[in-house]
């Protein structure tokens, strides 16, 4: 059952929204909007433009760059903030695998949402923080 | 004794479509199952069509509460009523290939509004079922459905307060009706929207609305001059349409509970989440958490409302596998408006809202409304008819010249382009075997996922939440899409030198 109720209590177990209160979540849950993709659909698009930023409920994705798999993402992780922090077309396709639930930010409204909840911005840095790092050491 | 014969003869009038088996059964007889019904039969789809109501209409035929609707029809606007550039500003009729059944809103209006009102709509699909000869069971109702898997294909079993009806294909158009009440402890104490009374009985009235979407400023709106005061609540801060320059958020028309906030009318508008609602005495107090920083407060009311919307009634199609999802238990479905999870059971009308979109810059697509989704169910019944009844899929030739002009000019005139922005899609493939070939309207994101090697080009037209509104080409080579974005146009004219030559270069040598 998809209420707000359920979506606040994903997001309250979410390591990104740890820091936010109740009714900051309950805030927060009615600014998202949920979407459903079916077993390999494509949730963004390489080189298209206007796309969102995407928080997995269920479910895991594929991060394909030019055909070739290059990482997984799962249930609580986030794609398309790169795109959508600088206001460009992604450079990979996000695809579902097996059924996949989302929340969706639209990448005009990104911006207000960080400022309006600083924790959730800190989080999200220490990610990508994590992800470079991560991208560092593979190049070596 | 003659005028009760011809009563009884009315009365005796076989009703059409009795339960057996039928290659396709649509379900509902709001403008969804009107227009599926009726782009079936063009296409030479045999079909049922059943419904619990009494008549045509679906939710019009009780909501909206106050009236007036929020989709405009402007009879004096384009070129003249059945033309395709007055459908742009004609959001309410059905589509029609004949004069007589076309643009029928206009003539049930009074001119008081370019909203038409409730019953103006209603009268304009009743209007429209009679001209178009659209036949439906009334006063069937659908209750359960089962799969029969008898080793050829799947087929479908639906039980009705008539008896079953068997179909290979069902189509259920039933809109988003059924009345959602969240867990709120106390919710009983409130009455749901589609409860409420006559507007005089909240006459000296504190009126508590939980929601601020339409239907919660809905409400408000009509009720200011007869409540005493009136307060809305919802966790996030409300939108405007005026602001996010598209459908998205509380409509111009509800904007008058803003300015009476504003300038102290009595009006408050509150951003909490609601954690209960108790009973002291007579009245009710509500109980919330501010959303900016989670302190308490209350409010005393003499009526809650809970204006948070509906939810699609799709009875047992869940425990048949049916996959749902959101706040209003939208089903799953696939760019063509099938199911997700169990094929054969497609979608029409509002419901199409769940289909995935690209919704570029924030933007869906109006299929929650009739300006949209009549275009969807003409492209269902066309998926339906070539993918299960054999009906040649369409591939207009066009001349390796005319393949600009046909974009430009459906850029120009197309209503589908422009009410289904990044939605919907006029597609053209190019090579070298078969030359350029028109395939119709499509869902974009079936073009973009097409597996072909096939040239191609998608046309959508677009808009980014800034108030520009502009075409954007797709165009395939050798299985890779580039997006072009066409100039805006303060006037929409798309038929500039301008976009004619960008338009020839995104397509130059395509299928070459």
């Amino acid at each position: 059952m998809a209420g707000r109720e359920e979506i606040v209590a994903a997001l309250s177990q979410f390591a990104l929204f740890a820091d936010l209160s109740p009714p900051q979540l309950e805030m927060i849950a009615g600014e998202l909007g949920e979407a459903y993709f079916a077993d390999g659909t494509r949730i963004l698009r390489q080189g298209l433009s206007g796309s969102g930023l995407y928080f997995i409920l269920d479910g895991s994705c594929s991060v394909v760059v030019n055909g070739e798999k290059r990482a997984e993402l799962k249930r609580g992780e986030f794609f398309g903030e790169v795109s959508a922090l600088l206001e460009r077309s992604p450079t990979a396709d996000v695809v579902a695998n097996g059924a996949v639930r989302c929340l969706v930010l639209p990448a005009p409204e990104v911006h207000k949402f960080l400022i309006g909840h600083p924790p959730l911005m800190f989080r999200m840095l220490q990610v990508q923080a994590s992800r470079l790092a991560a991208a560092n050491a593979w190049r070596g | 004794m003659h005028g009760g014969a011809e009563f009884g003869v009315m009365s005796d009038l076989p009703r059409p479509f009795p339960p057996g088996d039928y290659p396709v059964v649509v379900v509902g007889s709001g403008p969804g199952g009107l227009q599926v019904s009726y782009s079936l039969r063009q296409l030479g789809v045999p079909h049922a069509v059943i419904s619990a109501d009494p008549s045509p209409g679906g939710m019009f035929r009780r909501w909206p509460l106050f009236q007036r609707l929020l989709s405009w029809t402007k009879p004096y606007a384009a070129d003249g009523a059945g033309s395709p550039r007055y459908e742009r500003t004609d959001w309410n009729s059905l589509l029609a290939d004949e004069p007589e059944a076309r643009a029928l809103q206009a003539t049930h209006m009074d001119g008081a509004s370019y909203f038409p009102s409730r019953p103006e709509m209603e009268a304009n699909l009743v209007d429209f079922a009679a001209r178009a000869g659209i036949e439906v069971r009334y006063g069937c109702a659908w209750e359960s459905t089962a799969r029969i898997d008898d080793g050829s294909e799947m087929r479908f079993a639906l039980t009705t307060s008539d008896g079953v009806y068997r179909c290979r294909v069902a189509i259920f158009a039933v809109g988003v009706a059924e009345p959602w009440n969240p867990a709120i402890p106390g919710i009983e104490l409130a009455h749901h929207y589609a409860d409420v009374r006559p507007p005089p009985s909240y006459a000296g009235k504190r009126l508590f609305i939980i929601g601020k979407r339409n239907s919660g400023f809905e409400l408000a709106s009509g009720l200011l001059q007869w409540a005493k005061s009136i307060a809305l609540a919802s966790p996030t801060p409300a939108r405007l349409s005026v602001v996010t320059k598209s459908l998205m958020g509380v409509r111009a028309r509800y904007a008058q509970p803003f300015e009476d906030n504003a300038l102290g009318g009595g009006c408050v508008i509150l951003d909490a989440a609601i954690d209960r609602i108790v009973a002291e005495g007579s009245a009710l107090r509500v109980h919330l958490r501010r959303s900016s920083d989670g302190s308490a407060l209350s409010v005393e009311a003499d009526d809650v409302i809970n204006a948070t919307g509906f939810i699609t009634p799709l009875r047992d199609l869940p425990a048949l596998g049916v996959a749902t999802f959101g706040q209003s238990r939208l089903p799953a479905q696939t760019a063509w408006w099938e199911s997700a999870t169990i094929p054969g059971i497609h979608f029409a009308g509002t419901i199409t809202q769940g289909a995935p979109s690209l919704s570029k810059n924030g933007i869906p697509p109006n299929s929650g409304a009739v300006h949209g989704n009549r275009y969807n169910s003409r492209i269902l019944a066309r998926r339906i008819a070539e993918t299960a009844f054999g009906v040649a899929p369409l591939a207009t030739p066009v001349s390796c010249d005319g393949l600009v002009p046909a974009l430009m000019r459906e850029a120009d005139q197309s209503a589908d382009l422009w009410h289904q922005r990044g939605y919907l899609a006029r597609v053209m493939t190019a090579s070298t075997d078969h030359g350029i070939a028109d395939r119709g309207m499509m869902p974009l994101t079936a073009f973009l996922d097409e597996a072909t090697d096939t040239d191609g080009v998608a046309l959508t037209i677009e808009s980014d939440g800034t108030g520009a509104i502009y075409p954007v080409l797709y165009v395939r080579r050798h299985g890779n899409i580039a997006e072009h974005r066409l100039p805006d146009n303060e006037m929409a004219d798309f038929t500039t030198a301008e976009h004619r030559k960008a338009m020839a270069a995104a397509v130059a040598d395509l299928g070459t």
